[in-house]
């Protein structure tokens, strides 16, 4: 195996896949793997317009859908790794956050991402399977967004992936709650119909959803479906 | 007895300003530019063509595109409307708010003596080279309720301004005071401060003196000023969406609902961006207008 793989993958596995193409390139000699990681709705428009990607990986299935069917994908995708949400707190937890219910507090500063992107869409989930209204201050326009409002401590709380809790380090504190299990996103991957390199596009398939890859994903938060 | 050049406490009148955007419709008379009948040189002529399409196309492109069937049914969502008055009460507010401190800042940078003006100047323009997004999260290191200036107000009076449609009036005001101080700055530059100078000799006072006779003279220049700035405004985006955050009716402006749009609509996003762009259009104009016929 040699050449180029262009993986177009959802921002959220930034940190993870890039780890994984390191150890990849160290264990196959000769390819030469490169990255565009991007909102999963915008790689799925660049894959179906002709975008010379080999593998696709989308943070959840109805992006997938998008380019399978549009006759994109090589093959069904496989579920490898899913996501769930997690309230942040800025560290210490200084309003003394205890679970889901706090968000129907007006009188605390709360964000959660707007219903339009991926984790809003989850976050209505979440509240519609608590029974909860919540009202918050702001409808974030993405999740990095929200964390950023809980690092620098202009927030109460948060509703964010729990990798993005794991990625912040220090600044941040994650609570659990139990409805979180009704949004579970699901991470789908496949390899591509035009894929210039459909060998290495396989095997990277293949590394992904092998120990190694399950291992790293684990490591940044995710979950084994 | 009388100067017709003085007025009657002996202050020198100003001359009249040059009111470039009168000159096209001078009563009798076609406008000077006209009138000398030049032509337009060939290496003007030829860039000026291509930079005009260049920031015309795009919005060709915008008209193109646009789903004119649903026009009218957005227009009709209360969301919309919502978020235009919004809008466009935070954009008159920041330029209002930006012309009590931008003009007196303007001033002290084309007028006074003090040392280290030209630093004073980069300083006030920082804002025009910043990215929103950093001036936004700047933003909250000074007036968040963790900032050096907000923590002081949240721990005394209990109020935290991120959130509220005063932080959209500060973060467009921060984005867009410059561009005020600037065209100012460049109008009192360009204005004969002899008149100035002959007004304070004959008695006024430093106020009076801006007063009456500055002020009259860069009336033109402030008048463009404000305009860039309100535009600039208007449009704001970053700074807004990262210190004010997003909530219909309170902080989500017109260019976050197009933003947030884009992100499965792309044809509402068209049409929220053309609703922007006309009433922004249409105000300009009618102010034009309304300075043209003033007499």
């Amino acid at each position: 195996m040699s050449g180029a793989l262009t993986v177009f993958a959802a921002a959220s596995l930034t940190d993870v896949f890039s780890e994984l193409g390191d150890a990849f390139m160290a264990d196959i000699s000769d390819v030469d793997v490169t990255f565009n990681f991007g909102p999963s709705s915008g790689l799925a428009t660049q894959i179906n317009q002709g975008a010379p990607a080999d593998v696709f990986a989308s943070a959840n299935s109805s992006q997938m859908t998008v380019v399978t069917q549009a006759g994109s994908a090589e093959g069904e995708p496989t579920i490898f790794t899913e996501n769930v949400l997690q309230i942040a707190v800025p560290a210490g937890n200084p309003a003394g956050i205890t679970g889901l219910s706090d968000f129907a507090n007006a009188d605390l500063t709360l964000a959660i991402c707007t219903p339009e992107v991926p984790c809003g869409a989850a976050a209505e989930t979440v509240f519609a399977a608590a029974g909860i209204t919540p009202s918050v201050d702001s409808l974030e326009e993405d999740v990095r967004a929200a964390l950023t409002k809980v690092e620098l401590g202009e927030v109460d709380a948060a509703l964010v992936y729990v990798t993005d809790v794991i990625a912040a380090g220090d600044t941040v504190e994650g609570i659990d709650f139990p409805e979180t299990e009704e949004a579970v996103n699901s991470y789908p991957i496949v390899a591509l119909t035009a894929a210039p390199n459909p060998d290495t596009a396989t095997a990277w398939v293949e590394f992904v959803l092998s120990d190694v890859g399950a291992a790293a994903l684990e490591g940044a938060g995710f979950r084994t479906p | 007895m009388t100067d017709p050049n003085l007025t009657q406490r002996g202050v020198p009148r100003p001359p009249p300003p040059s009111r470039w955007w009168r000159t096209r419709r001078r009563p009798g008379g076609k406008p000077p530019s006209q009138r000398s009948g030049a032509r337009i040189p060939l290496a003007l002529l030829l860039p000026a063509v291509v930079g005009i399409a260049f920031l015309v196309l795009p919005m060709v492109g915008l008209l193109i595109r646009a789903p004119w069937s649903e026009l009218l049914l957005r227009l009709a969502e209360p969301e919309v409307g919502q978020a235009l008055r919004l809008s466009l009460i935070t954009a008159t507010l920041a330029t209002l708010v930006s012309m009590v401190f931008g003009i007196p800042i303007a001033w002290v940078l084309a007028r006074s003596a003090v040392r280290g003006r030209s630093i004073l100047r980069a300083l006030v323009t920082v804002p025009l080279v910043l990215p929103p997004v950093v001036g936004g999260v700047a933003l909250f290191l000074v007036l968040g309720r963790r900032g050096i200036v907000g923590a002081w107000l949240y721990d005394t009076f209990g109020f935290s301004l991120p959130f509220t449609t005063a932080a959209v009036v500060i973060a467009e005001t921060f984005v867009a005071m410059p561009f005020l101080v600037i065209s100012v700055e460049g109008a009192l530059r360009a204005a004969d401060a002899r008149f100035e100078d002959a007004a304070a000799t004959l008695g006024a006072n430093g106020w009076s003196t801006f007063r009456r006779v500055t002020l009259p003279l860069v009336a033109p220049g402030i008048a463009a000023g404000a305009v860039l700035c309100w535009a600039r405004a208007l449009g704001e985006f970053g700074a807004t969406i990262t210190f004010a955050g997003n909530f219909p009716g309170t902080t989500q402006t017109m260019p976050l609902a197009v933003y947030l749009a884009l992100q499965n609509d792309p044809e509402a996003a068209i049409v929220l961006s053309l609703v922007l762009l006309a009433v922004s259009l249409a105000t300009l104009t009618l102010l034009r207008e309304r300075w043209l016929t003033r007499s």
